[in-house]
């Protein structure tokens, strides 16, 4: 079942993957759209597959040993699952953020110019623009501004999730994978990152994998219901939260299981 | 299925209170006709304040219906059942009014002497009550079949309605003095039509909950 809903450019276009760890399939014949600059929720019972999948998407996942794919996977053109890639290249497009903020144990400054000197960025001055473009489009630069050489472990969780997503952005991605970035914070930075998330998919392409349904319903454009390794149904949010198809999505989304 | 038991049983019970609410609005109708035809003043001043009744009911269910979304915030379906619930239920006021203002005109007639009811009105009261009946059975069991017979009825009350008030016109020609009785057994008519229209609203909030989409039944 392949459904995009909008006009869109697709950004990943998954074709009939499927995904093993050792001989347990955890991924069955997967097919979806991720159109640009639109927010694609995967939600689903836990076991379901939505962080399998999701670290697919940047080939993180092949790092986990006795893992094997089948199927296609194409990003910018290129199958990313059968073409030679550069994989430094590749995660430069494609960022991630994960359930704790997990800042590097250095300055909040050094945090944010990481990437950027991997990737080659020395200027002192150009570096200090990235900074702050990054920590003020996560509406961070305020709150830190003063603190840039301060270590970053010293900032609240929530703080923290936004300078990862700052530091995620400095390198200018296509695309954000989140997996469950909101789950370990309060309401209040919950709201907070919900709202970034708004305001970021102008920009970059966003796949956020959630448990809170509700979360998906209030920030995504799109959502994807996995249950059992497989893609149940995928359609525009609002249809999916309204009038599901499937009787397993409708069950799932009104908390009758999972 | 253990998650969310305790929003199922407040919905059913929501479904209950719904459902002995348009029963009481089928009995309001019943003996609003038999205060009308037995000119009893007694009676419709009950079936007035017991309308109130009816409004209070109506309300304890919007409370209801609009906690249970604030608090479990329910999605697709069970949210449809609740905004359903809070449509129906106002269509049973409705009703409810329709009946007491049957009682109004009964009140307005008086006890006045010599006056035929046109016998009409019965067979337009037994059809709408056919109504609520069909229309309640297709809310319990959510049945869209049910719900689509509104329709045919809904017609064939309107027609009767119609020949109704073809009979009252002529009949202010022939007999401009009971002009004031003739009016109010028009509008008695018209009370019972509108009463049944909004059977099929409930009938058109059936067919909303299950396929999600608004249909009309009564063009």
């Amino acid at each position: 079942m392949t459904e995009t809903i909008t006009e869109h450019k697709t950004v990943f276009d998954v074709k009939d993957m499927n995904l093993w760890y050792g001989n347990t399939q955890a991924l069955k014949n997967l097919n979806l759209e991720i159109p640009e600059n639109q927010v694609t929720a995967i939600i689903g019972p836990s076991g379901c597959g939505k962080s399998t999948f999701i670290k697919t998407l940047n080939l993180m996942i092949t790092r986990v040993p006795g893992v094997h794919m089948s199927g296609d996977i194409l990003f910018n053109s290129q199958n990313i699952l059968k073409d030679r890639i550069d994989l430094v290249n590749l995660r430069k497009q494609i960022g991630m953020i994960f359930q704790k903020g997990n800042p590097f144990p250095q300055s909040v400054y050094d945090n944010v110019a990481y990437g950027p000197r991997i990737h080659g960025v020395k200027k002192k001055k150009q570096l200090d623009e990235i900074v702050e473009s990054s920590l003020k489009d996560v509406a961070l630069w305020d709150e830190v501004k003063d603190r840039l050489n301060s270590s970053a472990l010293g900032l609240s969780g929530g703080q923290q999730q936004r300078l990862c997503i700052a530091r995620t952005i400095a390198t200018k991605p296509r695309v954000v994978l989140m997996d469950e970035p909101t789950s370990a914070l309060d309401p209040v930075s919950t709201l907070r990152i919900e709202q970034l998330i708004s305001e970021l998919k102008n920009q970059y392409t966003i796949v956020i994998v959630t448990h809170n349904m509700q979360q998906a319903a209030r920030i995504s454009d799109q959502t994807a219901f996995f249950l059992h390794g497989e893609i149940i149904e995928s359609t525009d949010t609002g249809s999916l939260f309204s009038v599901p198809v499937d009787r397993r999505t409708e069950d799932y989304i009104s908390g009758r299981f999972g | 299925m253990v998650a969310r038991e305790q929003f199922q049983v407040e919905l059913s019970k929501l479904r209950g209170d719904i459902i002995s609410l348009a029963h009481e609005t089928e009995k309001l109708l019943e003996k609003s006709l038999e205060a009308l035809y037995n000119q009893d003043i007694d009676m419709a001043n009950d079936i007035i304040s017991y309308d109130t009744k009816l409004d209070q009911k109506e309300l304890k269910i919007n409370e209801d219906a609009i906690l249970l979304i604030a608090r479990q915030q329910p999605v697709a379906t069970d949210l449809r059942r609740l905004i359903i619930a809070l449509r129906i239920s106002s269509d049973l006021e409705r009703m409810g009014d329709n009946a007491k203002n049957i009682a109004k005109s009964t009140i307005h007639l008086g006890e006045e002497h010599g006056l035929t009811i046109h016998p009409a009105l019965t067979d337009m009261k037994n059809i709408a009550l056919k109504m609520v009946d069909l229309s309640i059975k297709a809310f319990e069991y959510e049945d869209i079949t049910l719900a689509r017979k509104l329709s045919e009825l809904d017609d064939l009350v309107d027609s009767m309605y119609g020949e109704i008030i073809r009979e009252m016109l002529e009949e202010t020609a022939t007999n401009p003095q009971k002009i004031q009785h003739i009016m109010q057994m028009a509008f008695s008519a018209r009370y019972i039509e509108r009463f049944a229209d909004h059977t099929t609203n409930i009938g058109e909030s059936i067919l909303y909950l299950v396929k999600g989409e608004t249909l009309n039944l009564n063009e």
